[in-house]
């Protein structure tokens, strides 16, 4: 029997992190910016919170640490350093107009060895005997559920066994689908990366929407980076231990048609997906277990062939993602 | 109604713009009245377009000063541009797809979202000037007259009251121009300043109360219209005095070349494009093709260069002998290697024609590459080819290794239409082949056109500007929502029947 | 708030071409600049001085014969991946799956090695190996490539899919062959036999692979530039409707162009097990399929300039490596530093392509 109770939060668990990413990512691209660089932004969001609560950790020690400041160092720490990351993203292709593409994969290349670098200065500066850093103390805070959850059975399981942060992914892809559909902002934004000459003619600020858009994309996007380590992880970073989240975040970007409330559940099903090969009964054949960590990269594969075949004009990313705009080109 | 005690709405004052080398307007001096409809005129190039860019805030000028209703004003951007009045109608709208009307009418407004009052606005709006909007239609749903009403409503509800339009008839029908001219008339008599850019002189004088010329950027002087006339104000654009007339040598030894039978075409959408189009292209003969924009023209070229599906009908190539050749189910490169010479010059000069990036040389080997056995490409022929193109056509471009996309669009025509007729056609297919071109280049593409025809090559010409369809066109095959409104002799034909028949089939009134 | 007339301060302009000089003198200016600013943070990290930065980096690089084969080694793998990715570039395919195609090659290499090494001549089993890592290479970018030419089907995400896709499958042959049962690693393969290790010319190690790649780029600049094909990919390139216009075949071109690409990855992964690594783990491309776009498009997609970014793309990285080991910092600085210099050339481009001009105080200062 498919043990479902343990296996939907482990999935959820699994998803958030991918749910920040796609999130930040839709915004992003909402902009017409088609930002790669997100798998080493939230690369760098994860290492920026390890490294506040580090230093927060040993220099109070883990028992006289005050709960608000063990949350909100690592978090500011988090957006500061996504925020910069997503800043450096604009400057190169807004103001700059450099290639899309390649300051993405530059990024990417920069934030992961960012991580790696500072994460294993870090192990070296705490003298662990393995290679890893563990934040037990901060990571307490980040993961206190409701009073309740446990005492609920399977519904707090489900519902009420996550973090804050868990619940705060879910509420800023509503809230982004919200504004995206609803509001003034949404509209210009979703202009500028349609037709950014026409959004510019109407007197909306390009520059301004695509900076603001990317860095609020980053800084979401570090949160997932952030979740995984204080929250999924439970505190411990290693080196490399957060993947490729950050591609399949943007792979599903695509999957979600650039909807963040789809996002919600997409995530989830993409977080199981992750951990498919976990529940499958396999025996002792390890083998195969590696092929059943296909799933996720498989169903993004199937799903992006089909969306491409059915090629709906309403499910089209925006117009002039991947474009540079400079209002006098003739 | 007297000019001289108005103010100015607007003064512009030693205005001068550069673009890199270009100097686009150089010191212009331009007032703009209210109550009053102000004709801009020039060619391609003049400056027309820069000069009223900078007016709305897409340009910012190097130097010189605007002032409004006689205060110095600083229009950084297309904001400013509102705040002070002032609505563009851009030439290419500037609209987004996929949005609704009244999504893109409030497009940059402030304060918070909501599309039902927008909408009653919109509404309120429409009926006092007699516009026909849906505010909730998306913008790809529309046909191009939609999509121009949805930008003057759009200027109106910012509450502009000098309004400039950038060539707005080039793509609407005589009796839409007609509609139009009455709400500008409209507007003009509601006391709002109104600026009309265009190089179509019949449209300076019936609409227009003052004109104003400029020429390579620089401002030549300006008259109320009634004080003067089409051949003064064409000489003052060009700067020498030309003829308007073009020459319709008749057809010699015509036979019939293309015979194309009930032609049906579907596009992607699944929408109807061309219904059931018949008719015959000799050689030697101009055949233009009249309609509305976006009626079948696109596809029913495409469809005879192998480009386009086809549902169902016939196309025939029919060669000297005799010899009958179906084009149906052909790609450009099959067609090509039955041996009929077909050449194309499409509406889309730089996103079909040529090859932006590329330089002359590499431009002309796109039709002849593949010549030969060798696996590697033949780079001297072309390259002479584009060196007769440069002396024969009169290209001006710094040499024959510079991108196309940096020559004018005159001189880009000349390099598109110079390599088309170079592997000597015998049917030469053109859209819209003086779209966007001055006076000077117009005149070398109908010379072009001409010679071809005078060669023995069965021309195909779809044209926006009924008057030179009129006089450069044989006959004239105008269609009508895809389908065959009726063919008429070029010669002898009547504008208003033409354009009757482009909004109705045959063109009867219902009278 | 001062509503006052205020111009805006600067003015920026496309500029007309500037000449190669001009061009790559502003590159060769960012990346002085980008040098000193990676000297200057190495300093603050480590104390180091910033000529002893360079010296340090200059020995990982050069400090010895080893060190120096490694080197052009490395820049000759790098260089192939690049090579292989830029047809597909030039046409403004995203081929981003170059690791994906060299882990496949990688596969299909090993697998000959393992099943058919001493029971078949070794000039057969390199046969074997050479044919099989081209076949799957080129099988795994016409897969995306298919599917983009058909539906148009975003490449990027695809082809970056079925790199974990390719991981995964190695993943899976790992545990099927490993040595020993449940070490979870394949090892040295036929380390007594030899049996289709890439021959050696004289004593140099990597001499042969490096003079592949060699070849493999005059090729490919030749087939880029002066064939037919070349032509035809920078056409769909620049635009596919210019391309149906002429009669080219734009789904063909496309998934020809990918196959190519795929095949010469493909080939790299031959050259990287059969000539050196002699073994097989998820991670052996190290990335280079990423890598490689950068280098392919600083160079402008030209596989001649290709061979200068591959080598300062590699020479930093062996250098900061070697400042890393030396002060016993992460392996990552190199790639912190080399994304580093990345961000001043990728920025550098602007100033190529676009001129700034300040304008005078137009209006009165106040």
């Amino acid at each position: 029997m498919f043990d479902f109770v343990s296996f939907i939060p482990r999935a959820i668990m699994q998803g958030i992190p991918l749910l920040y990413g796609s999130t930040g990512e839709t915004l992003t691209e909402k902009s017409g910016n088609l930002n790669l660089g997100i798998p080493g932004i939230m690369y760098v969001g994860a290492i920026s919170g390890v490294m506040g609560a580090f230093f927060y950790e040993t220099r109070v020690g883990a028992a006289n640490m005050k709960g608000f400041l063990a949350v909100a160092i690592p978090l500011c720490c988090c957006l500061l350093g996504s925020f910069l990351m997503g800043l450096l993203y604009c400057f190169l292709t807004v103001s700059l107009r450099a290639n899309q593409n390649v300051t993405g994969l530059a990024l990417t290349t920069f934030g992961v060895g960012f991580g790696n670098f500072f994460g294993g200065s870090l192990i070296k500066l705490s003298g662990s005997s393995v290679p890893a850093i563990v934040l037990s103390g901060t990571s307490s805070y980040f993961r206190k559920t409701l009073p309740v959850s446990g005492s609920t059975g399977w519904f707090g399981k489900v519902f009420l066994s996550y973090g804050f942060l868990a619940y705060l992914a879910v509420l800023i892809a509503l809230v982004a689908a919200f504004i995206l559909k609803r509001t003034r902002v949404g509209l210009h934004l979703r202009a500028v990366g349609e037709s950014p000459n026409t959004a510019d003619a109407a007197g909306i600020n390009v520059s301004r929407y695509k900076y603001v858009a990317t860095c609020a994309g980053s800084m979401i996007a570090g949160l997932g980076g952030l979740y995984y380590i204080m929250d999924y992880t439970s505190g411990i970073w290693s080196s490399d231990a957060f993947g490729d989240r950050g591609w399949l975040a943007i792979a599903l970007v695509i999957f979600t048609v650039w909807r963040p409330n789809v996002g919600v559940l997409a995530s989830f099903l993409f977080g199981g997906l992750y951990i498919l090969h976990m529940y499958i009964p396999s025996g002792m054949n390890l083998a195969i277990k590696e092929l059943y960590k296909m799933a996720p990269y498989v169903v993004t594969i199937v799903v992006l062939v089909l969306s491409s075949m059915r090629n709906r004009r309403e499910n089209q990313p925006p117009a002039s993602l991947g474009l540079p705009y400079f209002r006098e080109e003739r | 109604m007297s000019l001289d005690n108005k103010t100015a709405a607007v003064e512009m004052r030693n205005i001068t713009k550069r673009f890199g080398p270009v100097l686009a307007n150089d010191r212009v001096w331009l007032d703009i009245y209210r109550g009053e409809i102000l004709a801009l005129l020039g060619e391609n190039g003049s400056g027309k377009t820069t000069l009223m860019n900078m007016l709305s805030g897409i340009y910012f000028p190097d130097e010189g000063s605007i002032s409004i209703d006689g205060k110095e004003v600083v229009i950084r951007s297309p904001k400013d541009a509102f705040d002070l009045g002032i609505g563009m109608i851009h030439q290419h709208f500037k609209l987004v797809d996929v949005l609704t009307a009244a999504e893109n009418i409030v497009l940059g407004l402030d304060g918070k979202l909501d599309l039902k009052a927008a909408s009653k606005k919109i509404r309120e709006i429409c009926d006092a000037y007699g516009f026909e909007v849906d505010p909730d239609q998306k913008i790809y749903d529309m046909s191009v007259s939609q999509k121009q009403t949805v930008e003057i409503v759009k200027v109106l509800y910012r509450g502009a009251d000098i309004l400039i339009l950038d060539e707005p008839t080039a793509v609407l029908t005589p009796q839409e121009t007609d509609r139009l001219f009455a709400v500008l008339r409209n507007m003009r008599d509601a006391g709002k300043a109104i600026v009309i850019i265009t190089h179509k002189m019949h449209e300076v004088e019936s609409l227009s109360d003052r004109v104003a010329i400029l020429r390579h950027g620089q401002f030549i002087g300006d008259m109320p219209t009634r004080k003067t006339n089409a051949q003064e104000m064409t000489n003052m654009m060009v700067g020498h005095a030309v003829k308007l007339n073009i020459d319709r040598p008749e057809p010699v030894n015509p036979k019939k070349r293309i015979e194309v039978r009930d032609l049906t075409v579907r596009s992607i959408d699944g929408i109807l494009k061309l219904d059931n189009v018949s008719f015959d292209a000799f050689s030697g003969e101009i055949l233009g093709i009249a309609g509305i924009s976006g009626c079948g023209q696109k596809e029913l070229l495409e469809a005879i260069a192998g480009l386009q599906p086809v549902e169902g009908g016939s196309i025939t190539y029919i060669e000297d002998d005799g010899s009958r050749e179906e084009l149906i189910g052909k790609d450009p490169l099959s067609i090509a290697e039955m041996g009929v010479s077909l050449s194309f010059v499409p509406e889309d000069r730089l996103g079909m024609g040529l090859v932006g990036n590329m330089d002359l040389a590499d431009n002309m080997m796109l039709r002849s590459f593949r010549k030969g056995h060798s696996l590697f490409t033949d780079r001297r022929t072309p390259k002479e080819l584009a060196e007769a193109v440069v002396q024969d056509l009169e290209v001006s471009t710094p040499g024959i290794s510079t991108p196309v996309r940096r020559l004018s669009g005159g001189n880009v025509q000349k390099v598109l239409v110079g390599r088309e007729i170079s592997s000597a056609p015998t049917v030469l297919l053109t859209a819209y082949a003086v779209r966007g071109l001055d006076i000077n280049s117009s005149y070398t593409i109908y010379d072009l056109i001409n010679k071809q025809k005078a060669e023995g090559v069965a021309v195909i010409y779809v044209g926006e500007d009924l008057d030179v369809l009129l006089e450069l066109a044989d006959r004239i095959l105008v269609l009508c929502g895809g389908k065959v409104s009726g063919i008429v002799p070029g010669c002898g034909a009547s504008k208003r029947d033409v354009g009757l028949m482009m909004t109705k089939l045959g063109g009867k009134l219902d009278e | 708030m001062n509503n006052k007339a205020h111009t805006p301060l600067f003015h920026v302009s496309r500029r007309a071409a500037l000449p190669w000089y001009g061009a790559w003198g502003i590159r060769a200016a960012a990346l002085i600049i980008a040098l000193l600013a990676c000297a200057l943070i190495t300093n603050l990290i480590t104390g180091l001085n910033p000529l002893e930065v360079y010296a340090t980096i200059w020995q990982g690089s050069f400090g010895s014969a080893r060190r120096t084969w490694v080197l052009f080694q490395n820049i000759a793998m790098l260089l192939c991946v690049s090579l292989a990715i830029t047809p597909a570039f030039r046409m403004r395919c995203w081929n981003l799956g170059g690791d994906g195609q060299m882990l496949i090659g990688c596969l299909a290499t090993t697998a000959c090695m393992i099943l058919l090494g001493g029971k078949l001549p070794n000039g057969v089993v390199i046969l074997c190996m050479f044919v099989s890592s081209v076949l799957a290479g080129a099988i795994w970018a016409a897969i995306p490539a298919f599917f983009k030419a058909k539906w148009n089907t975003n490449e990027t995400l695809f082809t970056l899919m079925m790199n974990y896709i390719a991981t995964q499958l190695v993943a899976y042959y790992i545990i099927i062959w490993e040595v020993p049962k449940g070490a979870g690693k394949i090892g040295i393969i036929n380390q007594s036999t030899q049996a289709g290790w890439l021959p050696q010319i004289g004593s140099y190690k990597y001499l042969l692979n490096i003079l592949i790649v060699a070849v493999v780029c005059v090729l490919m600049y030749v087939y880029l530039n002066y064939s037919k094909h070349g032509y035809e990919i920078a056409v769909v390139g620049e635009s596919e409707r210019t391309a149906r216009y002429v009669g080219i075949k734009v789904d063909r071109v496309i998934i020809r162009t990918m196959f190519l690409s795929g095949a010469v990855c493909g080939l790299a992964g031959m050259l990287l097990v059969g000539g050196t690594e002699h073994t097989l783990t998820t991670t052996i491309t190290s990335g280079r399929g990423f890598t490689a776009v950068m280098v392919s498009w600083l160079a402008k997609f030209n596989p001649i300039w290709m061979i200068l970014t591959s080598f300062l793309l590699v020479f930093l990285e062996r250098g900061a490596g070697q400042i890393a080991t030396s002060f016993g910092l992460s392996a990552s600085y190199a790639d912190i530093l080399t994304g580093l210099i990345l961000f001043f050339i990728i920025g550098s481009e602007f100033f190529i392509n676009y001129q700034i001009k300040f304008r005078h105080a137009a209006g009165k200062e106040d």
